[in-house]
């Protein structure tokens, strides 16, 4: 049967997430094809997954001979010519289903990603692989086109089935003049001209040529530079960069310059000598236990989670960057502010008796927290929702004024807590490095766990009690490092910790 | 207002003989009703026939020009009972549902209706809700038709041949007495394609026709003995009398060559898969020439014996293509072609699975499978023996099933059902886990991450009705969730009625977005827009104090996590006996920012003061444990990677698409999340105080942030 062969229909499968806009894409395309004298079908399965769900759409089209062909409703494994994804891994789902094939199909993606609830909801980083997803598209496709057609999109003011229908018509996968792609979206009426505008900028980047399939090396980091502080404090911290020159191996020097910024920035130039001071003590042991050898891991992990710890979030802290001019900079760039409009910004805080007492000099902090009864006063005084208004003066002052409490800082029960929470997890791997350098390495790690406000901290720091409690298990063992990074990870999956209670019951095994 | 407009679309269904129209599926239908001369349609929205529901509405000016009444039902057992119109009077009526749960709702009425018999034209367009995308349990609606004697129609899934079926079925109804359903899969509702228009026609008698001259005929009373009297009646004469109509006008077709040894007898809808499928194997091509003898059934119930037999006769064997269990079609021919003592094997569940959507690679094997099987010869080469390299295990695979995202479906952005289940979550997380009851709508994605609440739904408004047997005592109390389109369906009465008749101490959250959401955003009872057609503005809390609850507490914005959880709370704990309700309402965020959305744009093209909300995060102040996004979900609320080497794991950020409906905010509060979050509320063309403000705050501000960088040591990173 030689007829079918060349009555063969141009297959196209849309995949998109509900909200996308992936309907509208599809009309156009209905457009496109009758515009030009084609017949064309489509289907959709919309339902349920039209709400944030994975969706489809797939059209067949074929030019018109006065007959009506018969035209499947549904896309086949190594039966489609197009598939156009609204989203990076949406591409990878297509390459799942089969509906990519070496010999045929050309994959138009758009490069973004718009992450799955489970990429978002992990406590540690949850997001999948997308370099990898991309990669074997590639390799499965006879042709492949990404762009990051969402940013194109956006920054015509349009919606990504515009700037997807520009990089369709450049690809030259359909047999329509490219004029016959603006007058359906011409037609299309509301919002036409910011559309064609994507559609121009979707086009012109596959007009261009295809993204190289490996990034470029991502552009240099841009640090942060001193934006304030007295000209002794400059000094100081001057001082400071230039003893990591000094006491620190090259290796070690960039890491630790970014903590020194951190903590420096978090309270004062002294307080980054102090943590420079803490990590030359480090680097000693370091030393004598052949750190070396093994790139200075142990200092070059305490210069990045020792910075962390030290630079702690008080309400200090909190007060302080919500102050600072570079944040008005930032959120104003953030949300897109144009012209002559107004920003007002609302902040939403919940002070508790803890905060209040930490905030407080150790002392009087300690003799407070240890009656109850006066601690449920102050909280009922104090724990409230707060949504105070800093861009007004009288609310900007209040932060203001907590901000400038950090000259009292390093006297306030917090930091006494914090510093005690250091110093025996600082002790903990010193203990251990002799013993099992790397074991040290992964304890100084584990830091990460900690971190967030209020009961979300206090599971922090009970997941890191937890997995350090393995640690006599783990001591003498070679392996002990791969275990506490495993159950490092476990504890990290999900918020309750059921992982890691399955991964220390493994651990108790062994 | 629906989701959807059709107002456009819909002045296609004016055009006349000889013209062509294009467009979807259900459009087409409603074409096809209009042209049959339909004296009136009902019907109850749900996918897949949610946007015919949506298309009717739209049409109601061109429906009432021509005498035709539409109503949109008070659940799929109103629209069913509308049909006893057809039962004394010679007006053809259509309903239309999501089936087979609208099917489960109207069987009732529908067993009565088909007892009877009608003298008008009675179809029922049911929307089979089978396979991807579908919401609802996996069943037919095929014993439906068998139990009750109802005809079952399955056209060949292109426009022509529906609109031509939707003809057939008035007139088969109308020839036999009996009603007919006529069954439409998900992807032929929407299914873009064309036919040649016919011109509309007037019902030759309307209900307005019946009114002034009222019938009664006691013979068609479902009472005995006239009862009995109809189940004869269904044997004895009517199904003869479908028998020959259907043999007579041919509604079945056969494809292809007269002889071969094998053939497919197939349901009307899987012959464009059935087609591609063969197509693929070398045996169709996409015109419908076929070299393999095709029996079409448009319809499947009932089944014209002498036409199968005739079709089997002289073939060695025949493959089923039926999709979905039971397989009644492969069961009922088997039994013909035992009674009319042909040989012929009968292949269906076997080449095919049991269960399941039949996808185009289930036909491509399933069909491959039987030829390979039955006539091998008539295969090509390839398909035979394919020179496939062995099959290895694909680590491509692997990856893509660890690295492809789960999406199931989830609340929208600024969604008003998010802040409930999270105070819901809050409120667990404090005085334990109790047993939640869910029901069908939106708000059913809270039984999917990220809020995994509720633990069963077993149908539409039996969310509260489903906790019946929790009642005893205990120190937890349950917990019931329904929405509103549930509630007036039938949960005012078997939930919350039948809570104050047991004296049931149970909570029950009536969701209240204010319209029918998860089918498309369709007006209710309780809706508070203003519908020239319809009369709402009827609070659900007046309903439900009317039924006799007395601890009720009506929220009137959701987004409030606080006092959600403090409301919550206390319904849990009241020493108050009886069924306690919350009514949980805001708009819909769905329909509230299509409506809102362009008269804000215009605003501020106008120059007026506008102020948009929107919520965003400080980077610097996030620690990247994502609690905020455990209690959201959000889908403008994501993680992003800092570029920050002392990182590790990203941080909280919303983009540009969050409608500010303060969810956030809320939550970062009620559960003492962090401060990291903000709301901006962006002021578009600010009056002159405004401005005068701005800049008196500005240079304060600005005052006391140049003091403190003179004094403190801060980095930043230059703009």
């Amino acid at each position: 049967m030689n007829a079918l062969v060349r009555d063969r229909p141009i297959t196209i499968a849309i995949l998109a997430i509900g909200g996308q806009g992936g309907g509208v894409l599809s009309d156009w395309l209905i457009d496109l094809a009758e515009r030009n004298g084609w017949y064309v079908q489509e289907t959709s399965v919309p339902g349920v997954a039209q709400r944030t769900g994975a969706t489809i759409y797939y059209l067949e089209m074929i030019p018109f001979a006065g007959k009506m062909p018969v035209l499947a409703m549904m896309p086949a494994p190594g039966d489609v010519d197009i598939v156009i994804a609204a989203e990076l891994m949406e591409a990878g789902r297509a390459v799942q289903r089969g509906l990519v094939s070496p010999d045929r199909t050309t994959v138009i993606a758009s490069s973004h990603r718009a992450l799955g609830i489970l990429e978002k909801t992990a406590p540690g980083d949850g997001v999948g692989n997308a370099g990898a997803v991309e990669a074997i598209v590639r390799r499965k496709a006879k042709r492949t086109i990404v762009h990051d057609l969402q940013r194109l999109a956006e920054a015509n003011n349009s919606v990504i089935s515009a700037s997807l229908f520009g990089a369709l018509a450049a690809s030259g996968a359909l047999p329509f003049p490219r004029a016959t792609f603006e007058e359906t979206i011409r037609s299309g009426g509301r919002g036409a001209e910011a559309s064609l505008a994507a559609f121009a900028a979707g086009a012109e980047a596959v007009a261009l040529g295809d993204r190289p399939a490996v990034e470029p090396e991502p552009r240099p980091r841009r640090e942060p530079r001193i934006a304030g502080g007295s000209a002794w404090q400059r000094r100081e911290f001057d001082r400071a960069v230039q003893r990591i020159a000094d006491e620190l191996p090259a290796e070690i020097r960039a890491i630790a310059t970014a903590g020194l910024r951190h903590v420096a920035d978090f309270q004062d130039a002294a307080y980054g000598h102090l943590y420079l001071d803490r990590l030359a003590g480090m680097l000693t042991l370091d030393r004598a236990n052949g750190g070396a050898a093994k790139g200075f891991a142990l200092t070059m992990e305490t210069a990045k989670y020792l910075a962390n710890a030290m630079a702690y979030d008080d309400v200090i802290r909190v007060a302080d960057l919500k102050t600072r001019p570079s944040r008005f900079a930032r959120i104003s760039g953030e949300i897109g502010i144009t012209g002559d409009q107004v920003v007002h910004l609302t902040e939403f805080m919940h002070p508790r008796a803890e905060e209040i007492c930490g905030t407080m000099p150790a002392g009087l902090g300690r003799w407070i927290e240890r009656r109850p009864r006066l601690v449920r006063a102050i909280d009922r005084a104090f724990n409230k929702g707060r949504h105070v208004r800093t861009d007004s003066v009288r609310w900007f002052l209040v932060l203001y004024g907590l901000a400038g409490l950090k000259r009292f800082r390093r006297r306030l029960l917090r930091h006494a807590v914090e510093e005690a929470h250091i110093a025996t997890w600082l002790a903990t791997a010193a203990r251990l490095t002799p013993l099992n350098y790397d074991l040290a390495v992964e304890v100084i790690r584990c830091r990460r766990l900690i971190k967030g406000y209020s009961d979300t901290r206090s599971r922090g720091e009970a997941k890191f009690d937890r997995v350090l409690s393995a640690l006599p298990l783990l001591e003498a063992r070679a392996d002990g490092a791969d275990w506490l990074r495993r159950l490092r990870e476990a504890a990290l999956l999900d918020e309750k910790g059921v992982q890691l209670d399955g991964a220390l019951k493994t651990v108790a095994t062994l | 207002m629906a989701e959807r407009s059709f107002a456009k679309e819909v002045e296609q269904l004016k055009i006349g003989a000889g013209q062509e129209f294009r467009g979807e599926g259900i459009l087409a239908v409603t074409k096809a009703l209009l042209q049959c001369g339909v004296g009136y349609v009902a019907g109850y929205q749900g996918a897949p026939i949610s946007h015919l529901m949506d298309v009717l509405a739209d049409a109601q000016d061109i429906m009432a020009e021509l005498g035709i009444h539409f109503e949109a039902s008070a659940s799929e057992a109103t629209a069913a009972a509308t049909l006893a119109a057809s039962v004394h009077y010679p007006i053809r009526g259509a309903v239309t549902w999501k089936s087979t749960v609208g099917t489960n709702v109207a069987s009732d009425a529908l067993a009565n209706l088909a007892s009877s018999g009608v003298k008008g034209g009675a179809v029922i367009i049911v929307g089979e809700d089978y396979g991807e995308g579908s919401s609802i349990m996996q069943e037919r609606s095929h014993a439906f038709a068998m139990k009750s004697q109802i005809w079952l129609l399955d056209p060949r899934p292109n426009l022509e041949s529906i609109v031509k079926s939707v003809e057939d079925a008035f007139e088969l109804s109308e020839a036999s007495n009996t009603p007919v359903m006529l069954e439409l899969r998900i992807r032929a509702c929407h299914l873009h394609g064309r036919f040649i228009a016919k011109d509309n026609k007037r019902p030759p008698f309307t209900v307005a026709d019946a009114l002034e001259h009222p019938q009664r005929d006691t013979a068609r009373i479902v009472l005995p003995p006239a009862s009995y009297a109809h189940e004869h009646e269904k044997i004895d004469f009517r199904l003869p009398a479908a028998l020959k109509f259907i043999r007579e006008r041919k509604l079945n077709e056969v494809f292809g060559p007269a002889d071969g040894k094998v053939g497919i007898i197939l349901q009307g809808g899987m012959y464009n898969g059935v087609i591609r499928a063969l197509g693929q194997l070398g045996l169709a091509d996409i015109w419908g020439n076929t070299s393999l003898p095709l029996y079409v059934l448009n319809v499947t119930y009932p089944l014209v014996d002498d036409e199968v037999a005739a079709f089997c006769r002289d073939k060695d064997a025949v493959l089923v293509v039926e999709e979905g269990q039971p397989d009644y079609l492969d069961q009922a021919l088997s039994k013909i072609l035992r009674n009319a003592g042909l040989p012929t094997r009968i292949l269906g569940k076997g080449p095919f699975p049991m269960a399941g959507e039949y996808t185009a690679k289930v036909m491509l094997d399933g069909i491959g499978a039987f030829l390979r099987r039955e006539a091998p010869a008539l295969l090509p080469d390839r398909v035979r023996a394919p020179n496939l390299p062995a099959a290895q295990p694909d680590e491509d695979a692997k990856i893509l099933a660890k690295e492809v995202p789960f999406r199931p479906a989830g609340f929208c952005t600024g969604c008003p059902e998010r802040p409930i289940f999270a105070a819901m979550k809050l409120v667990q997380n404090d005085v334990g886990e109790h047993q939640v009851a869910s029901d069908i709508g939106c708000h059913l994605f809270s039984i999917l991450p990220p809020f995994n609440i509720g633990g069963t739904t077993m149908g539409y408004g039996l969310g509260p009705a489903s906790n019946s047997a929790f009642n005893a005592k205990a120190s937890k109390r349950s917990i019931a969730v329904m929405g509103d389109g549930g509630f007036w369906h039938n949960g005012l009465t078997s939930g919350i009625g039948n809570a104050v008749f047991n004296q049931h101490d149970g909570v029950t959250i009536v969701v209240d977005n204010y319209y029918s959401a998860a089918t498309g955003g369709q007006d209710i009872l309780s809706s508070r827009a203003s519908n020239k057609s319809r009369s709402t503005r009827h609070p659900i809390e007046k309903a439900v104090r009317g039924v006799g609850v007395n601890w009720v507490r009506t929220i009137d914005r959701t987004y409030d996590v606080g006092k959600m959880r403090d409301t919550l709370k206390e319904a849990l704990t009241t020493p108050e006996k009886g069924p306690k309700v919350i009514v949980a309402s805001s708009e819909c965020m769905l329909n509230k920012q299509r409506r809102e959305r362009p008269i804000r744009q215009q605003a501020v093209k106008d120059g007026k003061r506008v102020v948009r909300p929107r919520f965003g995060v400080d980077e610097d102040v996030c620690t990247g444990d994502h609690a905020c996004i455990r209690l959201s979900g959000c889908p403008s609320l994501s993680v992003k990677k800092l570029d920050d080497p002392l990182r590790d794991d990203p941080v909280a950020a919303i983009d540009n698409s969050c409608v500010g409906c303060g969810n956030c905010g809320e939550v970062a509060d009620a559960a003492i999340l962090c401060p990291s979050f903000y709301r901006a509320d962006i002021i578009s063309n600010p009056s002159r105080r405004d401005r005068l403000l701005a800049r008196l705050r500005g240079a304060v501000i600005g005052w006391l942030q140049r003091r403190r960088a003179a004094r403190q040591l801060s980095f930043a990173v230059a703009g």
